[in-house]
């Protein structure tokens, strides 16, 4: 197999507050290259194209099976984890840039809290009185509502919904598709639907799901192929059927 | 100081259920992990936890539960925690199931059960093909809730350094280092739970870990006094696929389902595979193992690998891959019966296993060894419950739990038994951890703050010392040397000429590392430096799997050295004199070597002792027969 060389352009940033510049690199090819491993190789031998010698770009990586969700960032243009961006599959030079939307930290490694703080927000956990055994399970599931839950409970906080979601960013306080999937998930639990009131609540309000604005960016981009569309509307009915309960009578 | 706290180091499903535990019971804990806790290497695992629940028909028991995890161990494991284990299975899948997790199911809504390898029964619930996701989120979400009440201080994004000990030696807090601004801190706790995985990059790039699965939290606490036990056992994965970055887990079901394992005759054959005859190609499993062919136990097939690889010569293009054939199948039946796991292939190799055959080779996957802990044994023959003997290191205040301990597997760990030792370890340390704290009578003296700040200037010293560092070396290229020379020397077969060479190598690669240069290096969110920290203690680490390796003249389990096999003699059955001639050096080499390896640090190397196994349950009787 002849080595090609790729061709490579970094989005490098060196401290949160300071402003971005473009790197160059070109690496000797290998079929089974991804993102990942070829980050890895720069790192060994981090020379620009001029002959620079550089810091090897920071990124955030573990799993590499696109499980942990860690290595998601913006490759020529789209979001998405690296680990299983094949570079023989990407156009060159090949474009990587931060997850955006997300504050920086260093080159490509973003800081994703705000996910995690949207999931305190909507109280994405089933409230359980303590991790001992009670000796009896939940209530049964039927393997086709089985089915359905299982594909949001597959989401692995990698981001990508929301860097590719207009709606969400620094300019707004949207809670973004991941953490509002969450909830869909939660509310179909046998026991957790007790608190199903609760997190309507919690995103019935200002960044809540009246600020999707149904571009359906987060359905195209997810690597888990989440219908996080299918999400978000089923939310609607729940919300729009939990109003009427507010204005109408306890529940 | 008020109310006791804790601080429990690493996030995935030990570190999270310790975590819950100790804020159940009503005290502070101060969460730290390398990055967000749901990116922990526990989500890798897919196939499924192990419960005895006997809900297909089989008669299925917890007893043949401990009896399958012992004899899968070799005897290894001190029983009365195997015992405990395997009862508290079902209780703590009930409580995941409570925890929202997506379990299987059944066509009546029920969890399913399916079957795995090593055993005879269906006991592995599972949770699609994403088991180790489901359960750590599970957790995960328990551990946020404590969060957002204020019972749980989470710190992502600091590695934890050292530990920190009083005058009388007890461990009393921790110092760790901001992965940002690389401040390094003290933290205090009345206990300290270790929760930090596995060693698989040990033997990178050739494990199926994930990156920050190094071991060198394991390997600081070791170096402060901590015991290591049982590091010469590590499980090799045959199967595992192509990748410079890491190798990926091809699911045993590969060869289940019909998948032929081959190489061709001709050493360094580089026509396309498909276009090699059939009396071309060498099925080596099949001639090997004539009984069980391809379907051979994991062990077994990654030894047979390694003797056509590595002594034969007849790795694909004189490397060290094979074929893991599908292409004779069905693609209809493949694609039906094997659809998620060759997605992966697909994915990640950018080949189609339907049309062309997979490579693969044998990987590093699990570490039966590491932190050695305590456990108080119960009259019932389990482990009594709340003790604060369980789970605890040889250093007071100090716990361990999940794939940094050694407790649960023995020689050889049972598939779909990690993520339930992970859950059950982490759940035994917590409730431990409790007991020590309410054992306190009154205050104990402060550390002394001379002692602190000595070991944090110590810490901020070795972080000044790469900074300064000058030479040619890149900690990536060590690192790449050091994964080649434990696979090569300390890993599927193993010799003694070639563990002593390892060992003299490793000191090597240490020197090598004192002239690491970054140059004038961006010291903010610095991965070299703390790559650079994690890789020094990885070789320290390296050297005492190597020295119990060197140590432990025998087969055991995962620790292979064909100089000291003792095969059952060929054609001869109990009763038999050459059989029994047999049995009796096979119960001698028990005798000998059916013991626990403890290192100890000194700073010569690693020096090892031997401690007894609580075999109290089922002592061995007969060896391990699989004609």
């Amino acid at each position: 197999m002849t080595e090609q060389s790729i061709h490579l352009r970094v989005r490098r940033q060196d401290r949160p507050d300071s402003p971005s510049y473009w790197q160059e690199f070109k690496l000797p090819g290998h079929p089974d290259h991804n993102v990942v491993s070829l980050l890895m190789a720069l790192r060994e031998h981090p020379v620009t194209t001029t002959g620079e010698r550089v810091d090897p770009v920071v990124w955030d990586h573990n799993c590499m099976e696109e499980v942990c969700g860690s290595c998601a960032m913006l490759i020529n243009g789209v979001p998405r984890p690296s680990c299983s961006a094949l570079v023989a599959s990407l156009t060159q030079p090949i474009r990587l840039e931060p997850l955006p939307k997300f504050p920086v930290v260093r080159d490509l490694l973003v800081d994703r809290t705000r996910i995690d703080e949207g999931l305190k927000q909507v109280k994405a956990w089933v409230r359980i009185d303590g991790l001992w055994d009670i000796h009896e399970g939940a209530p049964r599931i039927g393997p086709n509502e089985w089915a359905a839950n299982y594909l949001y409970s597959r989401c692995m906080s990698c981001g990508c919904c929301m860097a590719a979601c207009p709606q969400f960013g620094p300019h707004s306080d949207f809670l973004g598709p991941a953490p509002l999937a969450q909830v869909r998930l939660m509310n179909a639990h046998p026991t957790g639907r007790y608190d199903a009131r609760e997190r309507l609540h919690a995103i019935m309000g200002d960044g809540g799901l009246s600020d999707c604005g149904q571009a359906q960016n987060c359905v195209r981009v997810c690597p888990k192929e989440i219908p996080l569309t299918t999400a978000i509307g089923e939310l609607g009915r729940q919300t729009t059927v939990q109003m009427f309960k507010d204005l109408f009578g306890p529940s | 100081m008020s109310q006791p706290s804790v601080i429990v180091v690493g996030g995935g499903l030990g570190g999270l259920w310790a975590t819950v535990r100790i804020a159940d019971a009503g005290f502070t804990v101060t969460l730290l992990s390398l990055f967000e806790v749901k990116r922990s290497h526990s989500v890798c695992a897919q196939g499924g936890v192990n419960a005895v629940l006997d809900t297909k028909g089989q008669h299925d028991s917890v007893r043949q539960h401990i009896i399958d995890t012992i004899k899968g161990g070799e005897y290894l494991a001190n029983q009365p925690p195997v015992k405990s284990m395997c009862e508290d299975a079902p209780g703590l899948i009930r409580t995941f199931e409570r925890m929202g997790v997506t379990f299987s199911r059944t066509p009546e809504g029920l969890l399913d059960q399916r079957l795995f390898g090593g055993v005879k029964n269906k006991r592995t619930c599972f949770a699609g093909a994403s088991t180790g996701q489901q359960l750590l989120y599970g957790v995960d979400q328990q551990v946020r809730r404590l969060e957002s009440e204020g019972r749980v201080i989470k710190h992502e994004w600091w590695e934890f350094l050292s530990l920190l000990r009083d005058e009388a030696g007890v461990c009393r807090g921790i110092v760790a280092m901001d992965l940002r601004s690389l401040e390094v801190r003290a933290f205090m706790a009345d206990a300290v739970v270790m929760a930090t995985g596995g060693m698989g990059q040990l033997y990178a790039p050739k494990t199926t870990t994930s990156t920050n699965s190094t071991g060198a939290a394991a390997s600081r606490c070791y170096q402060q006094g901590a015991w290591l036990a049982n590091a010469e056992f590590f499980q090799f994965h045959p199967t595992a696929m192509i990748g410079h970055d890491k190798t990926r887990l091809m699911s045993e079901a590969a060869r289940g389902e019909g998948g032929r394992i081959w190489v061709p005759r001709t050493p360094g054959d580089r026509r396309p595979p498909r276009t090699i005859p059939e009396v071309e190609r060498f099925y080596f499993l099949e001639e090997f193992f004539p009984t069980y062919g391809n379907t051979v136990a994991r062990d077994e097939a990654a030894r047979a690998i390694w003797t056509v690889t590595q002594e034969m010569g007849l790795g694909l293009g004189g490397g060290d891959r094979v074929y893991l054939d599908l292409t004779h199948l069905d693609q209809a039946f493949i694609s039906t019966r094997l659809g998620a796991i060759l997605e992966i292939y697909r994915k990640f190799a950018g080949v189609d296993p339907v049309t062309e055959p997979m490579e693969i080779f044998p990987a590093a996957h699990y570490g039966m060894g590491g932190l050695w802990v305590d456990f108080e044994r119960a009259a019932d023959g389990g482990i009594a419950n709340g003790s604060v003997r369980n789970h605890a290191t040889n250093i007071p205040g100090l716990y361990a739990c999940g794939e940094c301990d050694y407790a649960y597997h023995g020689a050889n760990r049972l598939g779909a038994n990690s993520l339930l030792s992970a859950s059950y370890s982490g759940r035994v340390a917590g409730e431990s951890v409790v007991s020590y704290l309410k054992g306190f009578a009154g205050t104990r003296p402060g550390v002394r703050e001379d002692l602190i700040a000595d070991e944090v200037a110590r810490q901020q010293g070795l972080n000044r010392a790469i900074q300064e560092g000058q030479g040619s070396e890149c900690p990536y290229r060590i690192h790449q040397d050091l994964g080649a020379l434990m696979t090569a020397k300390v890993g599927v077969v193993r010799a003694n000429p070639q563990l002593e060479s390892a060992l003299s190598e490793l000191r090597q690669l240490a020197e090598r590392l004192d002239r690491v240069d970054f140059g004038a290096a961006n010291p903010w969110a610095h991965q070299g430096l703390v790559f650079a920290r994690q890789l020094r203690d990885m070789i320290t680490l390296a050297k005492v799997v190597a020295q119990g390796a060197l140590a432990r003249d025998e087969c055991r389990g995962a620790h292979y050295k064909p100089a000291f096999a003792l095969p059952i003699p060929a054609g001869t059955f109990p009763g038999d004199p050459a059989f029994e001639a047999y049995r009796a050096r096979w119960q001698e080499n028990n005798h000998q070597w059916l013991k626990t390896t403890i290192a100890e640090h000194h700073d010569d190397g690693p020096r090892i002792h031997y401690q007894e196994v609580d075999l109290s349950l089922f002592p061995p009787t007969d060896p391990r027969d699989y004609r």
